[in-house]
C-alpha cells in the first residue's frame, strides 16, 4: 500500500512535453487550413476555394455527416459499434419528410429524431441484450432500415406524389443571414487580396442562410462534449466503454448506459436524415438520398479519433469536397490536389527538422507523385470527386490508425456477470 | 438430435416471427395477410418465377459464400458489394474487347473478374496487415470508391458505348458466352449454377478437410490459440481476404455470361449486402447457406405478384432484414442456453465426482 502510495507521484513528474491546449491546436488547424486553401487558390486561380457559395454549400452537406459521426461518437464510447447509422439515417428522412409535409419544419426534426432512436433501440435490443454482434446488427438493420421505408413510403407517399420514391415537397426552414455584416463581408471578399479576402468568403459563407437546424447541429456538438466529458453521467458512459466490467464493480448501470448512448446515437443520426430532406435544394424524401452518408459519418468520426473536435475537422473537410464538387466541378478539386501538395511540403520539411528520414522521405514521395497527377490531369472526373471523403478516409487510416485510439472495450460484447 | 435441434430450430423460429410481424404490419396497413402469402406462393408456379428464383438462388449462393470465408475468421469483409461490382466491370471490359475460342473466351472473362475482385480486396486485406486498419471500415470505403470506379470505367470516353437511354460497355462476343438450360416459356436456367455448385463443395472441401480450413476456423475461434498453435495470422488474413474477394469477383457472372453480356447502368446492385445476410442466415456452412439463398431469392422473386393482391412489394424487404436480425437473436439465445445447459451438466458431473471422492 506504502509503495504504490510512493510510486504515485512519480508519474506525472516523468520529463513531458507540456501539450498546447486543445483549443489552441484547433484554431492553429483551422488557421493554417484557410492559409492553405488561399495559397492554393492564388497559385491556380480558382477563388472558388474559398467563396462564400462553396462555404455555404459545404456547411449544408457537412451537416448530415457531423450529426451521424455524432450518433456514432455516442454509441462507440458507450463501446458499440453502431455501423447502423446508415439505416437509422435512412428512417430519419422518412420519418422527417412524413412529418415534414404535414406539419412543418420542426415537427420534421422531431419525427426524424424519433424515426431514428427507434433504430438505435433496436440496435440497442439486438446488441446489449441479446449480445449480438454489432457489426452483424448494424448490417441488419441498415437492410431493415431501408425496407421498412421503401414499404411506408409506397404505402403512403405513392398516393400523395405518384411516385414511390419520393414523399410531397416538405416546407423548409426560414433562413436568417446577417445582413450589414454579409455585405460587409462580401465587399472584402470581391477585393481579392490574399488572406482577407479569402477569411471573408468563409466567414460570409458561415453566416448566410443559417437555417435553424444548422445552429442545433453545431451547438449539439459542444453539448455532446459537455454530457460525455464534463458531467457525471459522461463519465459513466465513456467508463462503459472502456471498461464494462470494472464500471459495473463500481456500480455503473453498464446496460442503461448502453442503452441510452444507443438510442441518442439513432436519435442524432436521424437528425442527419432531417438535415438532408429539410436541405433548400431538395425538400423532400428520396430513395437512396442517404448515399452512404451514415458511413461516412462513421468514418469521419474516426478521422477524429473518436473526440467531438476532430469529428468537427472530419465532417468539415467531407462536406468542403463535395460542396466544392458540386458548385464548381472537377477542375476546382484538381487545385486542392495542388493543395495537398504543399501541405506535404510543409510536412517534408517538419520531418526533417524532427530528422525523422523515413517519414520524409515518404512523404517527399507522395507529394511528387499527387504533384505528378496534378500536372497531367485536367480535372478529377467527376465520378471520383463525391467518394474524396472515401480516399481521405483510407489514406488518414493507413497513415494514422497506430495513433488512434477507439474505446478499449469498442465492439465487445459485454454480458452481466 | 439435440446437435441438429440447436441448429435448424433458429431460423424457423426467425421465420415464423417474421412472418407474424409481416402479418401484423399487413393488417395495420388494410391488408389480408394470408391472401398476400398465398399469392407469393402460388407465384412460384406462374410463368418464369421458379427459374428466376433458382437463377438468383445460384448468384446469391455465391455472394454468401465469399462473405462465408471472411466470417469463418471473424474477418468482416462488408466489401464483397464493391469487389463484385469491380469484377463486373472489368471482366466486361476486357471480355468484350478480346477475341478468343469458345470456352477459353469464357475462362479467361472468370479468372479475369476473379482476379479483379480478389485485387479490390487485396487493398484492405493489404492495409489491415501492415498498417493494423479495421477492415470493416475500410471496405465499406471501398464500396463507395468502386462505384465512383464503375461510372468512370463506363464513360463514353473510357470504355463505355451509349446504347438508347443506356451507357454500357461492349458487348462481349457469341465465343464468350456461357450456354444455360432453356425450359421453354418457364425461362432459361444459368449455366453458372453448376459452378456456383463446384463451389460450394469447393467450400466445403476445403474448410473440412484441408490444413488451410482447419486453420480459418481454428484463428476464427480464437486467434491467440492459433497463432499459438503456429498459425501466421496476418498470413490467414491476406489469404482469407483475397479467397474472398476473388469469389465475390464471380458474383455478377451469371447474369454476365448468361444474360446481360455487358456492364450498364442497369447493373444488379446490393447483392454483397444480400450475401452477408445470407451467410448469417446459413451460419457459414455450405448446405445452410444454399438454404438462406433459397429463400432470399424466394422472397425476391415471388413478391412482384404481391402488387397482384394490392400490397407493396417491399413488404418482402421488411420481411427479409427481421429474418436476419431475428435469427441471429435466436441463435445467439440458443447458444447462450446451450452454454448454460452445459455448464450445469458439468457441475453435476463435477459434484457427483468430488462426492465419489
Amino acid at each position: 500500500m506504502i509503495s504504490t502510495l510512493e510510486e504515485k507521484p512519480h508519474i506525472p513528474a516523468a520529463p513531458r512535453k507540456r501539450k498546447m491546449p486543445g483549443w489552441a491546436v484547433a484554431m492553429l488547424g483551422v488557421a493554417g487550413a484557410i492559409a492553405l486553401l488561399s495559397i492554393t487558390s492564388m497559385q491556380t486561380g480558382f477563388p472558388q476555394l474559398t467563396s462564400s457559395g462553396t462555404t455555404q454549400t459545404a456547411v449544408r452537406l457537412a451537416l448530415p455527416i457531423l450529426l451521424a459521426g455524432l450518433g456514432g461518437l455516442w454509441a462507440e464510447r458507450a463501446g458499440v459499434v453502431n455501423i447502423g447509422l446508415e439505416g437509422m439515417m435512412i428512417m430519419g428522412t422518412w420519418g422527417a419528410a412524413w412529418a415534414g409535409y404535414q406539419w412543418g419544419p420542426w415537427a420534421a426534426l422531431v419525427a426524424a429524431v424519433v424515426f431514428g432512436s427507434l433504430g438505435g433501440l433496436l440496435h440497442a435490443i439486438a446488441t446489449v441484450t441479446f449480445g449480438v454482434n454489432h457489426i452483424v446488427s448494424g448490417v441488419a438493420i441498415n437492410l431493415l432500415g431501408a425496407g421498412l421505408t421503401k414499404y411506408l413510403s409506397t404505402l403512403i407517399f405513392l398516393p400523395l406524389s405518384n411516385n414511390p420514391r419520393q414523399s410531397p415537397p416538405v416546407q423548409s426552414f426560414d433562413t436568417f443571414s446577417a445582413a450589414g455584416l454579409g455585405d460587409w463581408l462580401g465587399e472584402l471578399e470581391a477585393g481579392q487580396r490574399l488572406f482577407i479576402s479569402d477569411v471573408a468568403g468563409i466567414l460570409r459563407g458561415l453566416v448566410t442562410g443559417v437555417s435553424p437546424l444548422t445552429m442545433i447541429a453545431i451547438l449539439l456538438l459542444p453539448l455532446s462534449y459537455y454530457l460525455l466529458w464534463r458531467t457525471r453521467f459522461g463519465l459513466r458512459l465513456r467508463s462503459v466503454g472502456e471498461n464494462p466490467h470494472a464500471a459495473d464493480s463500481l456500480g455503473v448501470k453498464v446496460y442503461f448506459h448502453k442503452y441510452v448512448a444507443v438510442i441518442v446515437s439513432g436519435g442524432l443520426a436521424g437528425l442527419g436524415g432531417a438535415a438532408l430532406v429539410l436541405n433548400p435544394g431538395q425538400l423532400s424524401y428520396l430513395e437512396g438520398q442517404t448515399g452512404g452518408r451514415g458511413y461516412i459519418g462513421l468514418a469521419a468520426m474516426i478521422f477524429g479519433n473518436w473526440r467531438p473536435g476532430g469529428l468537427l475537422g472530419g465532417a468539415a473537410l467531407f462536406g468542403y469536397a463535395d460542396g466544392l464538387q458540386l458548385r464548381s466541378g472537377g477542375e476546382t478539386v484538381l487545385a486542392l490536389v495542388y493543395g495537398v501538395v504543399i501541405l506535404l511540403a510543409a510536412i517534408v520539411v517538419w520531418q526533417l527538422i524532427r530528422q525523422r528520414w523515413f517519414s520524409a522521405a515518404s512523404a517527399i514521395v507522395v507529394a511528387v507523385l499527387m504533384y505528378l497527377l496534378y500536372i497531367s490531369l485536367d480535372e478529377i472526373p467527376g465520378e471520383f470527386v463525391s467518394y474524396a471523403p472515401h480516399m481521405v478516409t483510407l489514406a488518414v487510416l493507413a497513415v494514422a490508425s497506430q495513433r488512434l485510439r477507439m474505446p478499449a472495450a469498442d465492439g465487445l460484447v459485454y454480458r452481466r456477470g | 438430435m439435440g446437435h441438429l435441434r440447436g441448429k435448424l430450430l433458429p431460423p424457423a423460429l426467425a421465420i415464423v416471427f417474421s412472418l407474424l410481424l409481416c402479418g401484423v404490419a399487413l393488417i395495420i396497413s388494410g391488408a389480408n395477410p394470408l391472401s398476400a402469402f398465398g399469392a407469393m406462393v402460388t407465384q412460384v408456379g406462374k410463368g418464369t418465377t421458379f427459374v428466376d428464383i433458382l437463377n438468383s438462388t445460384g448468384i446469391y449462393y455465391v455472394a454468401a459464400l465469399a462473405v462465408a470465408i471472411g466470417f469463418q475468421m471473424n474477418l468482416f469483409n462488408i466489401g464483397v458489394e464493391g469487389q463484385y461490382r469491380v469484377a463486373a466491370v472489368v471482366a466486361a471490359v476486357v471480355g468484350g474487347s478480346i477475341a478468343l475460342p469458345t470456352g477459353i473466351h469464357t475462362l479467361v472473362i472468370i479468372i479475369v473478374a476473379a482476379i479483379a475482385g480478389a485485387a479490390w480486396a487485396a487493398i484492405p486485406a493489404i492495409l489491415k496487415v501492415t498498417r493494423g486498419v479495421n477492415e470493416v471500415i475500410s471496405t465499406i470505403m471501398m464500396n463507395g470508391l468502386a462505384i465512383g470506379l464503375s461510372a468512370y470505367l463506363i464513360r463514353r470516353d473510357v470504355f463505355g458505348e451509349l446504347r438508347g437511354n443506356n451507357i454500357r460497355t461492349a458487348e462481349i462476343p457469341e465465343s464468350g458466352w456461357m450456354p444455360g438450360i432453356s425450359f421453354g416459356g418457364s425461362g432459361t436456367m444459368f449455366g453458372f449454377i453448376f459452378v456456383a455448385i463446384a463451389l460450394g463443395i469447393g467450400y466445403w472441401i476445403m474448410m473440412n478437410k484441408t490444413r488451410f480450413g482447419f486453420e480459418l476456423r481454428a484463428s476464427g475461434e480464437s486467434s491467440t490459440a492459433a497463432s499459438a498453435g503456429g498459425v501466421n495470422s496476418k498470413k490467414m488474413v491476406l489469404v482469407a481476404m483475397l479467397l474472398s474477394g476473388a469469389i465475390a469477383g464471380l458474383i455478377s457472372l451469371p447474369e454476365l455470361l448468361g444474360r446481360d453480356h455487358t456492364f450498364s447502368l442497369n447493373f444488379t446492385a446490393g447483392i454483397g449486402f444480400s450475401g452477408i445476410a445470407i451467410a448469417l442466415l446459413g451460419r457459414n456452412h455450405p448446405g445452410g447457406i444454399a438454404f438462406g439463398a433459397l429463400l432470399w431469392a424466394f422472397l425476391d422473386k415471388s413478391g412482384l405478384a404481391l402488387d397482384n393482391v394490392g400490397v407493396p412489394r417491399e413488404i418482402v424487404t421488411i420481411m427479409q432484414g427481421s429474418i436476419v436480425l431475428s435469427v441471429v437473436v435466436a441463435y445467439e439465445v440458443v447458444r447462450r442456453f446451450e452454454l448454460a445447459s452445459e455448464q450445469r451438466r458439468v457441475g453435476r458431473e463435477l459434484g457427483t465426482v468430488g462426492g465419489a471422492a
